[in-house]
Parts: C-alpha cells; sequence; structure tokens
C-alpha cells in the first residue's frame, strides 16, 4: 500500500502553508462579507422605499448578480479594467469588489426580506401604545428584524466562504493554488499526494462551513 | 468591439454553450434522483440510509464545487477511481446538486402543516392516498422555487469545469484571450451566452412560481 500523501500534509511547513493558502481566500471573504453587511442593511432600507425607479434599479442590480457567475464577474473585472480603462486592479482588490458586488446584493435583499415580514399590525399596536417612531423602530420593528436576519445572513457569509476558492482562477495562491504546489513539489518522493492534500483541503472547507451553518440553524430554531 | 472577432468566435462559444448544458442536465438530473432519494430517507426516517443521506448533505452543502471537483478529478484516481473530465463534471454537479435539491424537497415536505394529514386521514383516506393526493400535490409545489432556484444555481456552477479541462464557457473565453488578447469581445460573448443559458430558466421559475401558488394551503 503506498502512501496516500498523509505524511507529505505534515513534512515541513506544508500543513501551516495550506493553512496560510485558506487564510488568503477566508480573508478575501471576510472583508468583502464587512463591505456587503454595512452596504447591504443600506441597500434593504432603501429597497422597502416606495419609489419605482429605486425598486426598479435594485431589482435589475440584484438579478444581473443572481444570474452572471461569480466567475464571470471576476473575470470581468480583473480582465475587463484592465483592457477598458486602463486600471491595473491587484487580482485581491478586484476579488474583494466582485464579492463585495454580490454580497451587497443579496444582502440587501435579506435586510427588505426581513423588514417587510414584519406585520404592519407590530407598528399599528406600537403607535397605540404611544410610542415615538424612533421607539417603534428601536424598540419593536428592529429587535425582530434582526432575529430574522441572522440566521440568512449567517448561511450568506458561509456561501461567501465557499465561493471564495475561486480567485485561484484570477492567479490568486490561495489553498487550492498551495494544495497543488505541494502535491507538485513532493511529486517523486509521494506520487499519491493528491489524494491526501485535496482530501485535506475538501475537510478543511467543511470544517470550517458546517459548524457556522449549524449555527444558524440553531439560531433559525431558537429564534422562531 | 470588433464584430468580425465576434462572428469568428461565435461556433467556439456555441460549442461550449453545448457542452455545458449537456454536462449540466445531466447533473441536474441526477441531483433531482439524489435529492428525491435523500428527502425520503430523511422524510421517512429510514434507518442507516437516513444517517448516510445526513452526512453525505452536510458534507456536500458545506464544501465549494471546485474543491469536489479537485477531488474527483485529482485525488480519486490515486485510490484507483479514474474518470473522464465529462463524468467527474456531470457527477460533481449531481453530487452538489443533490445535496441541495435535498434540503429543498424536504423543507418542501415539512411544510405542510399537520392537519392536513389528519383531515385527510378523517376522510377515510388510507396513506397512500394521504401522500399522493394530499401532501405531493402541495409539498411539490412549495418546493418549486427553491428547485428552479438550484436549478440557475448548479448551471452557474458549471462555470468551474475549466478547472478540470472541460471546454466550457468561461474556458473557451479564457483560452481565446490568452490566445488572441481580444478581451472585451470575449467577455461580452462570455455575458451574452449565460444569459441565453440562464434567463429562461430564471423566466421560467418566476412564472412556474405564480403558476403553482393554486396548489398552497390558506390566504
Amino acid at each position: 500500500m503506498q502512501s496516500l500523501g498523509i505524511d507529505v500534509l505534515f513534512k515541513g511547513t506544508n500543513f501551516l502553508r495550506l493553512l496560510g493558502g485558506l487564510w488568503v481566500a477566508l480573508r478575501i471573504s471576510l472583508i468583502s462579507v464587512a463591505v456587503s453587511i454595512v452596504l447591504g442593511v443600506g441597500m434593504g432600507v432603501l429597497m422597502t422605499s416606495r419609489s419605482r425607479v429605486l425598486k426598479a434599479v435594485f431589482r435589475i442590480y440584484l438579478e444581473t448578480v443572481r444570474i452572471m457567475p461569480q466567475m464571470v464577474l471576476l473575470f470581468i473585472v480583473y480582465f475587463g479594467t484592465t483592457r477598458v480603462f486602463g486600471w491595473n486592479l491587484e487580482a485581491e482588490t478586484s476579488a474583494v469588489i466582485v464579492f463585495s458586488f454580490w454580497g451587497t446584493a443579496e444582502m440587501g435583499d435579506l435586510v427588505r426580506g426581513a423588514l417587510q415580514s414584519i406585520p404592519a399590525i407590530q407598528w399599528q399596536s406600537a403607535q397605540a401604545l404611544g410610542m415615538e417612531p424612533a421607539q417603534v423602530y428601536s424598540l419593536v420593528i428592529l429587535p425582530q428584524t434582526i432575529r430574522r436576519l441572522i440566521p440568512l445572513s449567517i448561511n450568506l457569509i458561509t456561501r461567501m466562504v465557499k465561493t471564495t476558492s475561486l480567485v485561484m482562477m484570477i492567479g490568486i495562491v490561495e489553498v487550492l493554488k498551495v494544495a497543488q504546489q505541494i502535491i507538485e513539489a513532493n511529486r517523486r518522493a509521494s506520487p499519491n499526494a493528491a489524494f491526501g492534500v485535496f482530501g485535506a483541503v475538501f475537510l478543511l472547507y467543511f470544517l470550517i462551513c458546517w459548524p457556522v451553518g449549524r449555527l444558524a440553524g440553531y439560531l433559525e430554531k431558537r429564534w422562531s | 468591439m470588433d464584430i468580425d472577432v465576434i462572428t469568428a468566435y461565435l461556433p467556439r462559444f456555441w460549442d461550449a454553450l453545448l457542452l455545458t448544458l449537456r454536462i449540466g442536465w445531466q447533473g441536474v438530473a441526477l441531483a433531482l434522483a439524489l435529492g428525491v432519494a435523500c428527502a425520503a430517507a430523511v422524510h421517512w426516517k429510514i434507518p442507516v440510509l437516513r444517517q448516510i443521506a445526513g452526512g453525505y448533505i452536510g458534507l456536500f452543502r458545506n464544501t465549494p464545487l471546485l474543491v469536489q471537483l479537485f477531488f474527483l478529478y485529482f485525488a480519486l484516481p490515486k485510490i484507483g477511481v479514474r474518470i473522464s473530465a465529462e463524468t467527474c463534471g456531470k457527477l460533481g454537479l449531481g453530487l452538489l446538486g443533490g445535496a441541495y435539491m435535498a434540503e429543498t424537497f424536504r423543507s418542501g415536505l415539512e411544510s405542510i402543516p399537520l392537519i392536513q394529514t389528519e383531515s385527510a386521514q378523517s376522510l377515510g383516506m388510507r396513506p397512500a392516498q394521504v401522500f399522493g393526493y394530499v401532501i405531493l400535490p402541495q409539498a411539490v409545489a412549495s418546493s418549486v422555487p427553491g428547485l428552479l432556484a438550484n436549478v440557475i444555481f448548479l448551471l452557474k456552477e458549471t462555470s468551474v469545469f475549466s478547472t478540470v479541462s472541460l471546454m466550457d464557457l468561461m474556458f473557451t473565453a479564457k483560452d481565446l484571450i490568452g490566445m488572441y488578447a481580444k478581451t472585451i469581445e470575449c467577455l461580452t460573448l462570455l455575458v451574452i451566452f449565460y444569459l441565453i443559458m440562464l434567463l429562461p430558466v430564471s423566466v421560467l421559475g418566476s412564472w412556474l412560481e405564480r403558476r403553482l401558488r393554486y396548489a398552497e394551503f390558506g390566504d
């Protein structure tokens, strides 16, 4: 039985390098998540406005982001802008732009959904109790909105973490790329290393996303 | 933008679209089959199968397709399982999609209130009738939007196939950009071809969603 690359995983600094690669991907998703949450909340509030134009604009934005694969958006931002505007965006910056663009749209839609899911009777009852609009918002509407929003946005975060694996396609050295490098470097000593190393990447993603997803499920059950 | 370049590239993009669609529909079909099987195992709490289905759903929902494909294509041959790039694409898409479809079907089944079963039973229906006439039609109707969202998601995910050297739309665009540096033309074609593939599904989705609402209970 030949070794399946488990030894390669723990040789030298290989495992640390893999974790470093994972961090590169995670860092991109975390920055994008932060941007998306801030912009998405703003967008969600604006989407509940009565302005037809505003609604139409956001609708088109959302549908565009939902229909175009993130990879296409990555290519457009990374290769397209260089060609059209002569910008020389770094790969990581392009990735953050694309994932924030996508995340903002999705987050905006979640916030809109959560805001609209609060029945009008909540407003009316709070007003009937003599609350000021600011009080209604902070004491009645917001707490309920946030409870509905948190599980959904946690799910969005795991989606974004998973999607950032695409950045290797625009030349960012993230976990999959590091895995390839490690496998190449050990091609002679351990020809079957691909199994252990890619298996480890598979498990690493699972170990990040699974607990986070469970947390979202738990919060959803608890708060509903 | 150069129209001649675009017409010259069209056939290659067209072939790539056909390849993507061929793998896409087979992957989606596999995903539906896996999804129904897993949802059934979980819903009827079939011992052993239910645990397997649960583990599978958890594993494939929490990892990116790119990583799954790398595992199928580069890692499995090391333990003697050798599959072609195309099979790998179908299998990867099917396995990923199956996990999402299973969740959609399961939540569709769970969304039917217990009173529906009880009412049907009190009318004297047999269990098979309760399921076939009462639960299933409503569950299907309530899963349809999620199902089509999954189909769109899966067709979008085909964009990572180029990594296992399948000549899909993304591969074609990247290849042509690399050879002739007609970046704008290639990116435009890329967007147009993805729209050709995904817009109909998206429109069908919103139409079916409106259409199937009749089966909803209440309001």
